[in-house]
């Protein structure tokens, strides 16, 4: 323990703890851009800038750790002078488009501006400007809009391990961008928006699909379905000022209802199905000598990931189509010949966590004769947005339940949304067809938590079956590599691209509280604990759909409807 | 072509980084996107790192080279002579940026440090050429002068 004091304040720190986290510890908020928890400071942005006495400049806080007897001072006019000046630089090379940005209200330009009283244009010089990269289906890059603070650099390097975009250039012409400037979806980028969630201002984002909903809820000719993933109930709440950690399942469908939907349906109903195939699929891997270990397939990115850079293990992944998109297949062959509607006349919009959903829907394999299993895809923030065009105020809306028989859900299927919780989910299920009975306990907590490799190995009937669980893109390398060298021990194998898993996809409210994962991952924990049902195999209407249309798991039928495709991409990226 | 440079070098070492552009662009005379990726393959480092460290030097090339090279110099003699307005004109009338290449090939434009020739500021150089004092009124003509083949459609951005 080291004592220092800050602005007068005698302050208790641990050694090595760096003023910036000395600060906070008595409530005191330095300003940062550059920084970024858990990873190494960089000191680029020098926003941070404090005075430490005896120290002629002034100093980093993000990067200088406290020592005994430091004397500093955060808020002096020097400090603040200082701030001011690189806010006002920033600002004079930034598009002053705050009343059309989509990041309005939530940037940290802005909150900077505002901290600092710029008040008028002081530096006017040459502003960049910037092509924005609309190429992907999922995200737009808006470079005229960066502040260079390097932030989706280092999430999509260090955190991911994917490397899509970096500085480029020096200077003033200075750019985060592609290789040659390219288009996200012809570079190494798998669209997972892990770099928009990090980013200050509106320079990253989704591409937006609400005009495109909206027109299709104002087209009388379409009869519009939404399903709403699990991950998203755990967290539109934050974008309403509730606690972190509020489950406002309930409040999401009123609130669809209201714009217009005519069926709010459950991706959670798709999730159980999911089970049913991936698990039966699973078990018949192993028992006929299919290929071993086979992957999960509900994370879009991690099948991006693949088919770019190891299409030699493209037959590993289940086959399984993701479950919002068994859904909408679901909605448009058994749901609209059972309702008698055509199934060019409905329009499904799916309410997901995810930025690459938008990407994977589009895909032609999850077309049937040119029509898309899932017409469009809103990420949490767009529906917040959507919401608020409709005048719709969320927190004053009474709860409602999901429309049946696709809303039907079991407390596995929630916990699709989090790492290791297809693992678990399929575990149960898998158990039951092996023995017959039901798993005693239900809960698996090895494969729990934010841990970046879970491994486990679960006896069922005497065979051992080994599993592992990827949390994050970035800590697949290994875990492939053995794949391809044949080394893997594994039999069944869960990646999510997003760390923590789509609890904390690209498309989920941003702010930059550390504790949201971990308390979204608990709303859908306990979701499962309270829920009636908490094996796929007990879902009434799953059981349902078997019996009057797919025949069983893995059927002829059902791998017609609910199984997809890969293709190596490596060559897209080889001109 | 360039599969032979690497026969000199350990594979995922980061140093080796900068030799393997400097030898990539020797053979090519400037970084072509394959010999890109297969480097980053290499050196172990992702391929936008690699080309953000092919940009951020001013020795490397990222697309090849026209027949005339049009050095505009922005030392500071020149610009305070309003280079900067030269360089404009230029990148207008080319229709590319500095460091680009026109579609045709006949014409790549690159911005320099003080060339040595302040008393003649501003100054391009053209090949080997100086052009000094010039204005922005001057640049078609100088243009014309080196353009080989007759311009039928419009010089275009290469990327
Ligand atoms: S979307 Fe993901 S892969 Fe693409 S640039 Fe952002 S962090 Fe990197
Ligand atoms: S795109 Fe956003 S996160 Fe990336 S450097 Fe620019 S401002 Fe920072
Ligand atoms: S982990 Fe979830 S949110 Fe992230 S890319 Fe995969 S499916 Fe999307
Ligand atoms: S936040 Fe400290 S230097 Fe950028
Ligand atoms: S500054 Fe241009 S030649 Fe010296």
């Amino acid at each position: 323990m080291v004592q220092l004091t800050i602005n007068g304040i005698k302050v208790n720190a641990e050694e090595g703890m760096t003023i910036l986290d000395a600060a906070k510890s008595v409530g005191i908020t330095i300003p940062t851009l550059c920084h970024m928890k858990n990873l190494i400071p960089t000191g680029a942005c020098r926003i941070c800038s404090v005075e430490v006495e005896g120290f002629k400049g002034l100093t980093p806080a993000c990067a200088y750790p406290v020592s005994e007897g430091m004397v500093v001072e955060t808020d002096s006019p020097r400090v603040r002078r200082a701030r001011k000046t690189i806010v006002e630089l920033l600002i004079e090379n930034h598009p002053q488009d705050c009343l059309i940005c989509v990041r309005n209200k939530n940037c940290e330009l802005q909150d900077l501006s505002e901290r600092y009283g710029v008040r008028e244009h002081r530096y006017v010089g040459e502003t960049k400007s910037h092509a924005i990269d609309i190429s992907s289906a999922s995200m737009e890059r808006d470079p005229a809009k960066c502040i260079l603070c390097g932030r989706c650099v280092r999430a999509c390097h260090e955190v991911q391990k994917i490397g899509a975009i970096d500085f480029t250039k020096r200077g003033f012409a200075s750019i985060v961008t592609t290789p040659y400037n390219k288009g996200l979806n012809v570079s190494d980028c798998i669209l997972c928006g892990q770099c928009i969630l990090v980013c200050p201002t509106a320079a990253l984002r989704e591409k937006s699909s609400v005009k495109e909903v909206a027109a299709a809820l104002y087209d009388r000719k379409k009869y519009c379905i939404a399903q709403v993933a699990p991950a998203v109930r755990a967290s539109i709440g934050e974008e309403y000022n509730m606690p972190l950690g509020t489950d406002v399942t309930g409040l999401i469908v009123t609130g669809l209802r209201r714009l217009g939907f005519k069926k709010v349906f459950d991706t959670n109903f798709a999730a159980d199905l999911t089970i049913m195939e991936e698990a039966s699929e699973l078990i018949n891997r192993i028992q006929n000598g299919g290929s071993l270990p086979m992957f999960t397939s509900c994370c879009p990115g991690w099948v991006r990931f693949a088919e770019m850079n190891y299409p030699e293990i493209l037959d590993h992944i289940s086959t399984c189509k993701s479950p919002h998109e068994m859904e909408g297949a679901v909605l448009k062959t058994y749901y609209a010949r059972k309702m008698g509607i055509d199934p060019k006349d409905i329009f499904v919009v799916s309410i997901m966590p995810c930025t690459v959903k938008k990407y994977e829907s589009a895909r032609p394999e999850l077309k049937e004769n040119t029509l898309p299993d899932v017409d469009a895809v809103l990420t949490t923030r767009e529906l917040v947005r959507f919401f608020k065009i409709a005048g719709i105020d969320f927190n004053d809306l009474p709860e409602s339940e999901f429309d049946n028989p696709l809303g039907e859900s079991t407390g596995a299927a929630a916990i699709f949304g989090t790492s290791g919780g297809v693992m678990e989910a399929a575990l149960r299920t898998a158990y039951w067809k092996l023995t017959g009975k039901d798993l005693e306990k239900l809960e698996f907590e090895q494969i729990r938590g934010m841990d970046g490799v879970k491994e486990a190995t679960v006896k069922i009937n005497g065979m051992e079956i080994n599993i592992a669980v990827v949390n994050g893109i970035g800590n697949v390398k290994q875990i492939i590599d053995e794949v391809v060298s044949g080394k893997s021990k594994h039999h069944f194998i869960e990646v999510m691209a997003c760390p923590g898993g789509c609890i904390n996809g690209g498309g989920q409210p941003i702010h930059q509280k550390p504790e949201k994962v971990m308390k979204r991952i608990k709303v859908l924990y306990q979701i499962d604990e309270n829920a009636k049902h908490r094996k796929s195999y007990e879902n009434e209407s799953v059981k349902t759909l078997y019996r009057e249309f797919l025949g069983e798991p893995n059927s002829h039928k059902a791998h017609e409807i609910l199984h997809t495709e890969y293709f190596d991409k490596k060559k897209i990226l080889r001109n | 072509m360039h599969e032979k440079i690497f026969e000199n070098y350990q594979p995922n070492d980061r140093s080796s980084l900068i030799p393997l552009l400097q030898d990539v662009q020797n053979i090519y005379g400037y970084l072509p996107e394959n010999a890109l990726r297969d480097i980053s393959d290499f050196v172990g480092v992702p391929l936008s790192r690699v080309y953000g460290v092919a940009t951020f030097y001013n020795q490397f090339r990222l697309t090849p080279l026209g027949k005339n090279i049009i050095r505009v110099c922005r030392g500071t003699a020149c610009h305070v002579k309003n280079s900067a307005n030269i360089l404009y004109a230029l990148e207008n009338e080319l229709k590319i940026k500095a460091g680009e290449t026109t579609r045709d090939k006949q014409f790549t434009l690159e911005v320099v440090n003080c060339i040595g020739a302040c008393s003649i500021a501003p100054v391009i150089l053209v090949n080997e050429d100086y052009h000094g004092r010039i204005t922005v009124k001057d640049i078609p003509k100088i243009l014309k002068k080196y353009q080989t083949i007759k311009k039928t459609d419009k010089a275009e951005v290469t990327e």
